[in-house]
């Protein structure tokens, strides 16, 4: 759209990667003399909210100057050795598949650095916490940009501690087991995880390599079936903790439930991506082979998964259970990325393509629900269903009538739940069809009759989901309206709130009503990974 | 000392044609001998200054011993331009009992680099402790001599000379706290367990000699190609035999025990000191005799060493998983485990290199994590002797709040913790790990490298437990706590120093993973 000097492009990648470390940094220090806003506290948050702006900017930039004509090759890539003993380079490139995902970070990591601004989680000081933000957000725009394996490794394992500590430190009831199980789990899917990037990276034809592009190039030619199968399986495992794929799941719902407002953004939004795109980057193109055999499984447990995340969320759902709204989208989340996944096995243009779109949906749609939980435990002082429903007022227990009590937190709400359950019209809708729509017509040498079980299974799922959210939505919206009493009011959305969730509105509408902005992005990279397949 | 020994065991292996006096006689390249040497002499000169210091200088001695340190670590440089080989047999220049390879040299590096680090950590405490002032640096570095001297070595006799000159004075080292019941205990059981290990391989020895009739290991590698069939399992025993010794100053299990009693009895830079030298001596005593010695027995001692490795680690990382943090010396007990399981992740590219096309490149991971891991654990021990001046219990509970009294200490500790778990921030510590794991999976040893993933989970589990109690809150003040107001410790120099070197080293590595990681692509031997 703009045309970018290519060195331009280049050292915006390098700083959407760097900015954010130097950022973290920067935060630990005391403010420099001018900077020192009304206290150290706030001084820091806007440090912040600047780094992250900063980093949106070139992200934004980057994407505005990508040469649309060619989203299949890599572009703005920076090359240097870094660890010659270990043939390690820094390695950077964005094309069509990482893009979107780039600039989805650097979006809602800019949010939560908004609303962080306005509304500090409690905990210990806000230096730790800006700074373990922008270590996180440089470890996820650097998973998305790097192209040498072992740096994918790197990138992976750095969003860890941040993580860690945000839940641990900031998080709520129970924050340190949930904290402890997130990052026991991840890291043991990340060392399997490492264990099949080496053996793909010593294996390789050419002599031993890391190098994404000559991997994807090569596209598993002189790689046994034996050590793909193995690769893609450890590679596979390591990523479907991160997704999560059911029934590697268990971390996440305690993960989310324990996490502040902020942190749940960050992981649903974006370290869940994490996962899929290494699917979609390494596996699929690296070891296709290996892939093709594990398709089915994969497929059968996707499906699972999208089944068993909507009976959670219905259980959690119903009167009585007690369900946890956090909890609640955190399954939700599982059955989600359950789409994301059954695209990606039925190894067609069309699923992947819906798999990479539903991916960025699904940032989009759960980052945008998880910040209006937040508001809303703010406003309450709970997320439990059943005590938000009484809390309303209404005799029956029927619902917290957020409609009346705060009009446009409980429309924005109820927008979200729409989105989730794939409304057509809206960005959650194409990520799904597509991914059905690949299951209906799987890649050549895939088990059909499987995969229309899949396909009818998948669309019950959709079923099920919006059987949950409507619940949901009738359980807090709805309801009859409190008679008397000004405790029963709730203040509605807030101007920094308004800041931080319109992007996220406008994007999901404007997604859903134009796919082709994602999708022409998208397509042809998927081409480059998958060659040979027609559908 | 040592050319005296070297003397010897040149003579043993020519004792079969002394002809004329002028081919008996070895020339000596005195700049190759010249690390261990520097340290020897260093060992006497403080042995002696003490003599004729008075009470109030003693502190001199320290520094004495620091400058030796760092003289031998400098005369590694002309070395470094190329393979330097001394005290080879006259009647067979091929066969040399020392030898400055790039192996020798970057794990003399280590050994001495590691020593001066120690000095550092051990002024304040030998100060504090009032341990004896000479004897100490002339301990600490005549088993540093000995430590130095190991690397180098080329012929059996040479390397168990060398292996007892570096255990002996760390006996003496660990029960040098007169009066205090644990420490003596602990010397006693390092002291009965560590030789029994040296007898068993001085048997191993015997016998490989008497299949091979060499020393060198040159020619016992030749000897052992075309054993005599009647001899096999002679030579079988003698090669398992001989590894024991070197598997027990690694804490291999096992022969593990005597590490977490040791470590608590003894004074906290020398429980460092084992930690880190003990293991350089032990694993590279066993490359050389594996790699150089051993090489037509790999199919034995191969799954030997790789069992081994896959039990260390798993027995160490549970043994630290199940220290209470109230317990007291938890730190250090703590630390003692952990040590315990690094050493399984060393072990793995040594049982790789018996599997591999190259094997004196498998073992070069193993040299660039020990280096990793010389560094954060000596810096690690550096926090721990800084916060047991003032919580001597030196508890895991105790560590709750560092972050506010002493933010630097805790970060730092944080740093140390995370590379020995190879998460990121560490990051040199995950690139050490991603070279342990790349050198089992080219050799195929891919059952190892899936126990090892397993013991990288369990052991993040305890370092991540105690960085988590760094950033507490300080607990309610209690007396002996470190948050408690009041006790806050002088902050020692030397002891800040050590960690302040650690620290930049650290996070300089993590920055130029180059730096160490090379030896991993290197071919050493």
């Amino acid at each position: 759209m703009i045309p970018l000097n290519d060195t331009v492009a280049r050292l915006l990648l390098v700083a959407v990667v760097a900015l954010p470390l130097i950022g973290a940094v920067a935060a630990l220090l005391p403010a420099p003399p001018g900077l020192k806003g009304k206290s150290p506290e706030q001084a820091v948050l806007r440090h912040g909210v600047t780094v992250t702006g900063a980093v949106l900017a070139a992200a934004v930039l980057l994407a505005l100057g990508f040469d649309h004509d060619r989203p299949g090759t890599f572009q703005a890539t920076t090359d240097v050795p870094w660890i010659p003993a270990l043939g390690v380079r820094l390695h950077l490139g964005v094309d069509g598949v990482s893009l979107p995902l780039v600039v989805l970070t650097a979006l809602l990591t800019f949010l939560c650095a908004l609303h962080a601004y306005r509304r500090m989680p409690d905990g210990p000081r806000p230096q730790a916490f800006v700074a373990l933000v922008l270590v996180l957000e440089s470890g996820t725009l650097a998973t998305f940009a790097v192209l040498d394996l072992v740096l994918f490794f790197l990138a992976f394992e750095m969003v860890l501690i941040p993580m860690y500590f945000l839940i641990a430190r900031w998080g709520g009831e129970g924050r340190e087991g949930a904290a402890r199980k997130f990052v026991l789990y991840t890291v043991l899917g990340s060392v399997v995880m490492l264990l099949g990037l080496l053996l793909l990276g010593l294996n390789a034809p050419g002599g031993p390599t890391f190098d994404m592009t000559v991997l994807v190039e090569n596209h598993g030619r002189g790689v046994s079936h034996t050590v793909q199968l193995l690769a893609a399986l450890a590679i596979g495992v390591g990523l479907a903790v991160k997704t999560p794929m059911w029934p590697l799941h268990s971390w996440l719902p305690d993960a989310h439930t324990a996490a502040p407002t902020v942190g749940s953004v960050l992981l649903a939004g974006v370290l869940l991506k994490m996962g899929t795109y290494g699917l979609v980057r390494i596996v699929v193109p690296m070891a296709p082979d290996g892939i093709h055999t594990l398709a089915p499984y994969l497929g059968a447990f996707a499906v699972t998964g999208i089944v068993y995340g909507s009976l959670a969320c219905l259980f959690l759902a119903r009167r009585g259970n007690g369900g946890d709204l956090k909890r609640l989208i955190a399954y939700s989340s599982v059955g989600h990325m359950g789409f994301v996944l059954l695209g990606i096995a039925t190894l067609t243009r069309a699923g992947v393509n819906g798999a990479l779109f539903a991916n960025v949906a699904h940032g989009l749609i759960t980052g945008l629900l998880f910040f209006l939980v937040g508001a809303i435990k703010e406003r309450t002082g709970t997320t439990d269903l059943d005590r938000l429903a009484l809390d309303g007022g209404s005799e029956d227990g029927g619902g917290a009538a957020l409609y009346g009590r705060a009009p446009r937190l409980g429309g924005l709400l109820a927008f979200g739940a729409v989105a989730s359950l794939g409304l057509p019209g809206l960005a959650g809708f194409w990520g799904e069809v597509l991914a059905l729509l690949g299951a209906y017509h799987p890649a050549d040498g895939l088990s059909r009759p499987a995969y229309l079980v899949y396909l009818a299974v998948g669309a019950f799922g959709t079923l099920l989901t919006a059987a949950y959210l409507l619940v949901v939505v009738r359980r807090v919206c709805m309801g009859r309206p409190p008679t008397s009493g000004a405790t029963l009011a709730l203040p509605d959305v807030r101007a920094h709130e308004f800041a931080a969730w319109t992007p996220l509105v406008v994007l999901t509408v404007l997604a859903g009503l134009w796919p082709a902005l994602l999708l022409g992005l998208t397509e042809p990279a998927v081409q480059t990974l998958l060659p040979g397949v027609s559908r | 000392m040592t050319v005296l020994v070297q003397g010897t065991a040149g003579a043993v292996g020519n004792a079969g044609n002394v002809g004329n006096a002028e081919n008996v006689v070895q020339s000596v390249d005195w700049l190759a001998i010249a690390p261990p040497t520097l340290a020897a002499l260093g060992a006497l000169a403080v042995l002696v200054a003490d003599l004729f210091l008075p009470e109030r200088r003693k502190s001199l001695l320290g520094w004495t011993a620091g400058a030796f340190l760092v003289l031998a670590a400098l005369s590694l440089l002309p070395s470094a331009a190329g393979d330097r080989a001394t005290f080879c047999l006259t009647t067979d220049p091929e066969a040399c009992s020392y030898v400055a390879d790039p192996f020798a040299l970057a794990v003399q590096f280590l050994v001495l680099g590691a020593a001066a680090l120690t000095v550092l950590l051990s002024v304040t405490t030998v100060r504090d402790e009032r341990l004896p002032a000479g004897e100490y640096w002339f301990l600490l570095l005549a088993s540093a001599a000995g430590a130095a001297l190991l690397p180098a070595a080329r012929d059996l006799a040479t390397l168990i000379v060398a292996l007892e000159v570096a255990s002996l004075p760390s006996f003496a080292l660990v029960g040098l706290r007169r009066g205090d019941g644990r420490s003596s205990e602990a010397a006693l059981k390092f002291f009965l367990s560590s030789i029994t290990a040296t007898a068993v391989s001085l048997m191993g020895v015997s016998l490989v000699y008497a299949a091979t009739g060499s020393m060198h290991l040159v020619r016992v590698a030749e000897g052992l190609r075309d054993v005599d069939p009647g001899l096999g399992t002679l030579a079988a025993t003698g090669v398992v035999l001989t590894l024991v010794g070197f598997a027990f100053k690694t804490a291999a299990v096992p022969f593990h025990s005597w590490v977490p009693e040791t470590y608590v009895g003894a004074p906290l830079p020398v429980a460092a000191y084992l930690s880190v030298i003990g293991k350089a001596v032990g694993f590279s005593g066993l490359i050389l005799v594996t790699v150089e010695a051993f090489g037509a027995y790999d199919h034995l001692w191969g799954p030997v060493v790789a069992v081994l490795a896959a039990l260390t680690m798993t027995v160490g990382n549970v043994g630290a998983l199940r220290q209470r943090p109230d317990r007291a010396r938890g730190a250090v007990r703590l630390l003692a485990w952990s040590s315990v399981g690094q050493a399984g992740y060393l072990l793995v590219p040594i049982a790789a290199a018996a599997y591999a096309d190259e094997p004196g490149r498998a073992v070069g991971a193993t040299v660039a994590y020990a280096l990793m891991y010389a560094v954060v654990n000596l810096g690690a021990f550096g926090v721990v002797v800084h916060v047991g001046r003032t919580a001597a219990a030196n508890r895991i509970a105790d560590y709750r709040g560092l972050y506010a009294a002493h933010p630097a200490a805790a970060l730092a500790l944080a740093f140390f913790l995370l590379c020995l778990a190879g998460l990121p921030p560490g990051i040199i510590g995950l690139f050490a790990k991603v070279v342990v794991f790349s050198a089992a999976v080219e050799a195929g040893l891919g059952w190892l490298a899936v126990v090892t993933a397993v013991n990288v989970v369990i052991a993040l589990y305890y370092y991540l437990a105690w960085t988590a109690v760094l950033f507490r809150a300080p607990a309610e003040p209690a007396p002996g706590t470190v948050g408690a107001t009041g006790a806050r410790p002088r902050v020692a120099g030397p002891l800040t120093a050590a960690v302040g070197v650690a620290a930049a080293l650290g996070v300089v590595l993590s920055g130029v993973p180059q730096l160490v990681l090379r030896f991993a692509a290197d071919v050493l031997l």
